[in-house]
């Protein structure tokens, strides 16, 4: 068992999330708060530990209640306009996980009102407080309980200025259809009425008192999308929407392989076309141009001459993540042995030891990267599509050299992200084209830009030794995982004997964070491993795995899959296959059950092709917070794992990606998805972890056991069967 | 080079002044300002582009303008009605049929011309007419639930 501080750590061992920026502290003053908001009441939520701080420096002051000072760590903000309606900011931001949803709920839910009084402003970095970026599934854990302390002291401040004006006991007066009424509704406010004339702004307590999740009335119900009809009419800018006037659309010359230098380019061509800006500025060239198409004739006319060195190809890849990095010290995470392999092989019956490997694969979200940039003097806006907005800021500021507060960084709600938008490469990249041509510039990366000039999910490779004892008891595990992660790392089952460890490596490519992070590689390879484990003492896979874990948590959701799979109830029909696996991560417990169906070939060069027919997945993520949108999460982290797990992968030869677009880098299509049923176990005694990613490391080691049981053809790399079962 | 002066959007003639080579899509979005078709891929494989000429959708990313000029062109702009939802709009909002919705535009007007030319599609028939379209969050599952919600082969939302 690893207790609840390690697992914070395994959690915030981010370690490819690419965030390297400093956390800034700017000084918040009030009248800077009053002049930004104009009258109403503004709640501010200082970050935890700023306010143990803040306890210390209060003493010192001797100040307190309204006039206590303004932290500089705030974590979110809310504004009662003098209207009446309710304004939160976030620096979270939302692009297809619903958070934007999730978090009115949260407000609505502690101030009693309905959802639609509530506007969120996020991911705006002069509107919205500091936030680190949005990944790893902290919005539902960290951010919702801040909004939730910050709505529920919003509430009580506003019962208490209703009370004065009605003239009654603060104690009888609740917040009934938005508004504020006395014990026998006689008489009523709106929070408009209570709002108006009010320069009010407090800095909430840290022993808020929260709804809790058992008395939920608008959190824990399927609250319908926010914005929803902007959606499904076209109506909603993404950054690629958004039009400036005099904006002109940008085009990168892109190097002919990965660090490759610039040693000629001819720029006159280009130069001579009407209203087009050419930009060389070191390896950078690109250009700007009135319109798209003149973008791109403008772009072809340079001639250019790079010179790259040889780099290595998939074929070298994991012979090279073998290598620990020298530069890197080899180091990895802590391994936190218990006990000793020796005595624990010792004991074993039966010794196994594997290798699983698995690709590089690309986020290929829908919406390509995109920015529009504009200078207004020496003051850059960028609207971008980013995980990470203050981290963009701070690649602006220190691209252009100038102080963050000449920045502001706009995120419209974005075409998805997985852990692939925390860069800023496009954003430095269209206002620099901006800059030189003196007016806003939109570019818009092309799909094949997108797939090799973006980051990739690392690829990685996984040793595993083991022992067990004839009757199914684990007595020895030792796990070494190369390049791919930390991130779920550390199993549940209980081992006396273990050793757990990363060893970073130098990846050939571009890398960074990923839906879920290693966890789905370390997922597949301790599933994988547990199921040949349970076959070499011929045990069922899932007797074997209850046998192994004590954790109460994921042995509920064991349960609850095998049983809605109906697991040992009936054989798998011929060329079918069942299989299994189960973990935990950022807080989640997840389950997979699946089954497989062998099909024909689809050419003559494949082998047979792998149909995943059925799958079953049960999710608990303690209270449930959004049941439609929870049941979404879940289905599209299987429909996305059905990629990683059978066919994407990345190839790459001499530093270009040879398969940099849709037709030659195959995702997941109708075609291709199972019949999927979740189950989802709701713990209102619990607090609610995220659910984006965890749902996806289930399916990749149930599908390659389910592959087992079909054939007896153990595969241990992912993808698993990109040109159909060959090595059967 | 040809010019095209004018293209039938949504049942209004519009001015335009492009070359017969552009992109529709192109055109759509950065002249005629309808952003609801999306960029997805530039090569017709994912089908964010997606707009119905004669009623029959088409990827607007690979389509020169000068095919299409004389044509009906229909975008997801052009599916409401006096403020009223297409049924497919709604069907997509009540199977909550998306998530980040960069895809929705191009899934509602791909279904828009299958439920056209077929109005009561199997769940064979919608998968074989979709899957030109990615879904990168993976809502495959509520897409193919809102287009039969959407044909009436369903009456409710599926789980």
């Amino acid at each position: 068992m690893i207790d609840e501080r390690d697992r914070l750590d395994l959690v915030d061992t981010e370690r490819y999330e690419l965030f390297a920026s400093p956390t800034y502290n700017f000084e918040f003053h009030r009248r800077d708060f009053l002049k930004a908001f104009g009258a109403g009441i503004v709640l501010v939520v200082p970050l935890t530990r700023v306010l143990a701080q803040q306890g210390r420096s209060q003493g010192e002051s001797g100040r307190g209640g309204l006039n206590e000072r303004i932290p500089n760590d705030i974590g979110a903000w809310i504004h009662i306009d003098e209207d009446g309606r309710v304004n939160v900011f976030t620096g979270k931001v939302e692009m297809g996980q619903n958070i934007r949803t999730s978090l009115t709920q949260a407000v609505a839910e502690e101030l009693h009102v309905p959802v639609s009084m509530i506007h969120l402003t996020m991911g705006d970095t002069d509107l919205t407080p500091f936030d680190m970026g949005t990944f790893g599934s902290r919005t539902t854990p960290t951010m919702a309980p801040q909004l939730r302390k910050a709505a529920a002291a919003a509430r009580e401040v506003l019962i208490e200025l209703a009370a004065q004006r009605l003239n009654v006991e603060p104690n009888t007066v609740r917040i009934v259809n938005a508004q504020f009424v006395n014990h026998d509704k006689s008489k009523t406010l709106t929070f408009a009425d209570v709002a108006k004339g009010q320069q009010l702004l407090k800095v909430i307590p840290e022993n808020v008192a929260l709804t809790p999740a058992s008395e939920w009335s608008i959190s824990g119900t399927s609250t319908p999308k926010m914005d929803g009809r902007d959606f499904v009419t076209g109506k909603h800018q993404y950054t690629s929407d958004i039009k400036r006037e005099r904006m002109l659309y940008g085009k990168v010359v892109r190097p002919s392989a990965f660090n490759a230098t610039l040693v000629f380019s001819d720029t006159k061509a280009a130069e001579a076309m009407p209203g087009v800006t050419v930009v060389r500025d070191g390896n950078f060239i690109g250009v700007a141009a009135a319109d798209q198409p003149t973008a791109a004739k403008a772009a072809d006319a340079i001639a250019v001459d790079w010179k790259a060195p040889g780099q290595p190809s998939n074929a070298q890849l994991f012979d090279l993540l073998r290598k620990p990095s020298a530069e890197r010290g080899g180091g990895g995470g802590p391994a936190r042995p218990q006990g000793s392999i020796a005595d624990g092989l010792a004991a074993a019956d039966k010794k196994l030891e594997q290798t699983y490997t698995v690709a590089y694969i690309a986020h290929a979200p829908l919406e390509p990267r995109a920015a529009v940039a504009e200078w207004n003097g020496d003051k850059l806006t960028v609207w971008t599509g980013t995980q990470r907005p203050f981290g963009v800021r701070g690649e602006l500021a220190e691209a252009f050299r100038i102080a963050e507060d000449k920045v502001r960084v706009i995120v419209p709600d974005t075409g998805s992200g997985y852990g692939g938008k925390h860069t800023g490469e496009c954003a430095i990249e269209a206002a620099r084209l901006a800059r030189a041509a003196g007016k806003p510039v939109k570019l818009v990366w092309s799909r094949e830009e997108e797939f090799t000039w973006a980051y990739f999910r690392p690829a990685g490779v996984i040793d595993i030794r083991s022992g067990v004892k004839s009757d199914g008891t684990i007595t020895a595990w030792e796990f070494h995982n190369y390049n791919s992660g930390p991130s779920g790392i550390q199993g549940t089952y209980e081992i006396p004997n273990q050793i757990n460890q990363f060893h970073q490596s130098n990846s050939p490519l571009r890398q960074g964070s990923y839906r879920g992070l290693a966890a789905t590689a370390n997922h597949f390879a301790r599933e994988s491993h547990i199921d040949e484990l349970a076959h070499s003492v011929s045990m069922d896979p899932l007797a074997f795995r209850l046998k192994n874990l004590k954790d109460e948590r994921l042995r509920a959701v064991l349960e609850a899959a095998t049983k809605a799979f109906g697991w040992n109830q009936a054989k798998p029909p011929k060329d079918h296959g069942f299989g299994l696996a189960c973990g935990f991560e950022k807080g989640g417990y997840i389950a997979a059950c699946a089954e497989i169906g062998l099909e024909p070939a689809a050419s003559k060069d494949e082998g047979r092709k792998v149909r995943i027919a059925r799958v079953v997945e049960a999710f608990e993520c303690g209270a449930i917070v959004n049941p439609t949108h929870l049941n979404n999460q879940i289905e599209g982290a299987i429909a996305m794992a059905v990629g990683g797990a059978l066919f994407e992968g990345i190839q790459f030869e001499n530093g270009k990606i040879t398969n940099p677009k849709f037709s030659a880098y195959r995702v997941p299509r109708f075609r291709d998805m199972p019949a999927i049923e979740v189950v989802m176990i709701d713990r209102k005694d619990l607090p609610s972890a995220g659910a984006g990613e965890t749902p996806i490391v289930g399916l990749a080691p149930a599908v390659a056991n389910a592959i087992f049981n079909a054939t007896g053809v153990r595969l241990r790399s992912l993808p698993l069967a990109p040109k159909g079962l060959t090595t059967s | 080079m040809g010019k095209i002066t004018a293209l039938n959007v949504n049942g209004k003639k519009l001015p335009v002044d492009v070359d017969a080579t552009a992109s529709l899509l192109g055109v759509l979005r950065n002249d005629l300002n309808l952003t609801g078709s999306k960029y997805g891929c530039g090569e017709g494989q994912c089908g964010a582009c997606t707009v119905l000429v004669d009623g029959q959708p088409i990827r607007s990313c690979i389509t020169q303008v000068g095919r299409v000029a004389g044509k009906q062109i229909t975008t997801i702009e052009g599916l409401e009605k006096d403020g009223r939802l297409h049924p497919l709009q709604e069907a997509f909002l009540k199977a909550d049929a998306m998530q980040c919705a960069y895809c929705t535009s191009g899934m509602i007007m791909s279904s828009a011309g299958l439920l056209q030319k077929n109005p009561r599609p199997s769940r064979d028939e919608i998968i074989s007419a979709m899957n030109g379209n990615i879904c990168r969050c993976g809502t495959y599952q509520r897409i193919v639930n809102a287009i039969e919600i959407a044909a009436g082969t369903v009456k409710e939302v599926a789980r």
